[in-house]
């Protein structure tokens, strides 16, 4: 792809960003003029329009765009790293961890930055597990590791069935929409946003070696790369991401798989272009996904998560099925 | 240019108790042609000397440095090799295939430049696969990716070339276009060393030939003292005649 094509590919999706982020910060229960948002952003507007956008819609917005973006990218390395364009973040039993960590602290009552530790501290437990065991007795191809993750993840998804049976009722409201992803209890978003930067910032220069190493580890070897080393920090910038997601989000599902996969899809599979275009493209979708999940049925809420699915399955489809 | 040394090296093969230690040289013009049945170890030959496994006992060194201590990206720009199998993760064009041969000469903020595209259009053309430019790799046919594999290695441009079974799948013209391009890149004055099946091959274009035997022992030598009729029937099991043609030998299995 030649260069002023990446720059229109990459102009369009922050286009669309924009497009997103300006759609969350005007549409709701109480629809604002762009004009007041733009004040408000700029430091004018009433009372009620400065809590309205700075406190509540402005972080959530932030929360949401970073986890889509946090989880587009860590599926693109995970797909890289195993060679398997299945590969997703969850299916390697991140999120699960992640889940058993939160639901055990919303079980212990907990709730806040407690419960968002604890599914820090599960992801990255998982992350140790899963790798330790497929590291096992040295030899480490990717169909180990994928199948030790999935084994992880099934051995995680039991744990969070019996978490769920044993809650009481009153908690499983709360524990369902945070394993269907949930952004009204995101807190800050800055920590997240700012892992994502400093993530693609620091992927870029790998980009072309990620581009070696998606053509097997053999050849990457033979042509100059690391490949032990990479593989390394490819897992441990790909659990990071992930874990950071989780913990703002709860579990959003399939944005890390599906995502990739469209961009590859539209432009080429050139890891210097697809990583930032899965920072932008994954943060869009997401908050797209939220900005529905808050307005379509208000004042309830829908979790995240469901509205992800909803859109991204039959998109997905099509592309695939357009590709031939 | 480079030059391929190994110090007492012993593959390992598992299950194999003991095999010769090799104490070669691959010289800068020199052809070596590595000869043995199946499952004797010429893949693990080569990988080893590619520094991608690691050798049982003994080293190899390339230009007199210790293998094992160089980094990869440094013998990436001494040493090419062409796999026997091809691995296609993701769908990638032919352009994009031949074009990672550059990988070890760019540095990371370097966006491959006209100059890299055009070498990796030049390997495809000497290797008849430019019109396939724009083209899925794992679309080709066996021979047609077998060429691509070769242009990647002639875009990165090493001094010391290792080809397992560089002929596989290629038609007979083919076959003796990679022939010639290689004893091209000797008189070049790279070192080119190439597992082959086949013996009439191996008589016209090598200059040294490595013999492996199932049982691991080994030997080496020019390829006019080593290809003798009696030597390869015991080589491969395999009765042969042999007879002469344009003044080099020719070996029909019987």
């Amino acid at each position: 792809m030649i260069v002023s094509d990446r720059r229109r590919a990459l102009g369009v999706l922050l286009v669309l960003a924009v497009v997103a982020v300006a759609g969350s910060l005007t549409i709701g229960s109480v629809p604002l003029h762009p004009g007041d948002v733009v004040s408000v952003l700029f430091g004018g507007g009433d009372e009620l329009q400065r809590t309205l956008i700075l406190d509540l819609r402005l972080p959530r917005t932030l929360s949401a765009f970073a986890t889509g973006g946090l989880l587009a990218v860590a599926g693109a390395l995970m797909q890289v790293l195993l060679r398997n364009p299945l590969a997703d973040p969850y299916v390697l039993g991140l999120s699960g961890g992640a889940a058993v960590g939160a639901l055990m602290a919303m079980l212990g009552g907990v709730a806040g930055w407690l419960v968002s530790g604890s599914a820090f501290a599960g992801a990255m437990l998982s992350t140790l597990l899963v790798f330790g065991l497929a590291h096992g007795s040295g030899s480490w191809t990717p169909a180990r590791l994928l199948l030790t993750g999935v084994v992880v993840a099934a051995g995680w998804g039991a744990l969070m069935t019996l978490l769920l049976a044993m809650a009481p009722t009153s908690r499983l409201p709360g524990m369902l929409y945070w394993l269907m992803g949930d952004l009204s209890h995101a807190g800050s978003p800055w920590p997240a946003l700012a892992v994502l930067v400093v993530v693609c910032v620091l992927l870029f220069p790998l980009g072309r070696t990620l581009n070696v190493l998606a053509r097997g580890h053999v050849q990457a070897a033979v042509l100059g790369v690391s490949v032990r080393p990479l593989e390394w920090l490819v897992y441990l910038l790909a659990s990071l991401l992930t874990s950071v997601a989780v913990t703002t989000a709860g579990t959003v599902g399939f944005v890390g798989l599906v995502v990739p996969h469209m961009l590859r899809l539209l432009i080429g599979n050139d890891q210097r272009l697809i990583l930032p275009a899965c920072a932008l493209a994954g943060g869009t979708l997401v908050l797209v996904a939220d900005t529905v999940a808050r307005v379509v049925i208000a004042p309830e809420q829908l979790p995240v998560g469901v509205i992800t699915a909803l859109m991204g399955v039959p998109t997905f489809l099509y592309l695939l099925y357009r590709s031939r | 240019m480079s030059v391929l040394e190994t110090d007492e090296l012993v593959i390992d093969i598992p299950g194999r108790a003991s095999g010769s230690a090799l104490s070669l040289t691959v010289s800068p013009g020199e052809v070596w042609g590595v000869l043995g049945p199946n499952g004797v170890g010429k893949t693990t030959l080569l990988h080893t000397l590619a520094g991608l496994r690691t050798p049982r006992s003994g080293q190899v060194r390339l230009d007199g440095n210790l293998l094992a201590d160089m980094g990869r990206r440094r013998i990436a720009r001494h040493l090419g090799l062409v796999f026997q199998e091809h691995q296609d993760g993701f769908p990638a064009t032919v352009l994009e295939t031949a074009l990672v041969g550059r990988h070890p000469w760019l540095s990371p903020w370097q966006m491959e430049s006209a100059s890299d595209l055009g070498r990796a259009r030049d390997a495809l053309a000497r290797m008849d696969a430019v019109d396939l430019e724009h083209r899925l790799v794992h679309t080709l046919s066996g021979g047609e990716r077998q060429r691509v594999s070769i242009a990647t290695v002639l875009t990165q441009n090493p001094g010391i070339w290792l080809l397992d079974e560089p002929t596989n799948h290629l038609d007979l013209h083919h076959q003796v276009a990679v022939m010639k391009l290689l004893r091209e890149l000797a008189g070049t004055g790279r070192a080119i060393l190439m597992g082959l099946h086949d013996l009439n091959l191996a008589a016209r274009w090598c200059d040294q030939v490595l013999l492996m035997f199932p049982d691991g022992q080994a030997c080496w030598g020019p390829v006019r003292e080593m290809l003798l009729p009696s030597v390869l029937e015991s080589l491969y099991g395999q009765r042969l005649k042999a007879t002469e043609l344009d003044g080099c030998p020719v070996f029909i299995p019987v």
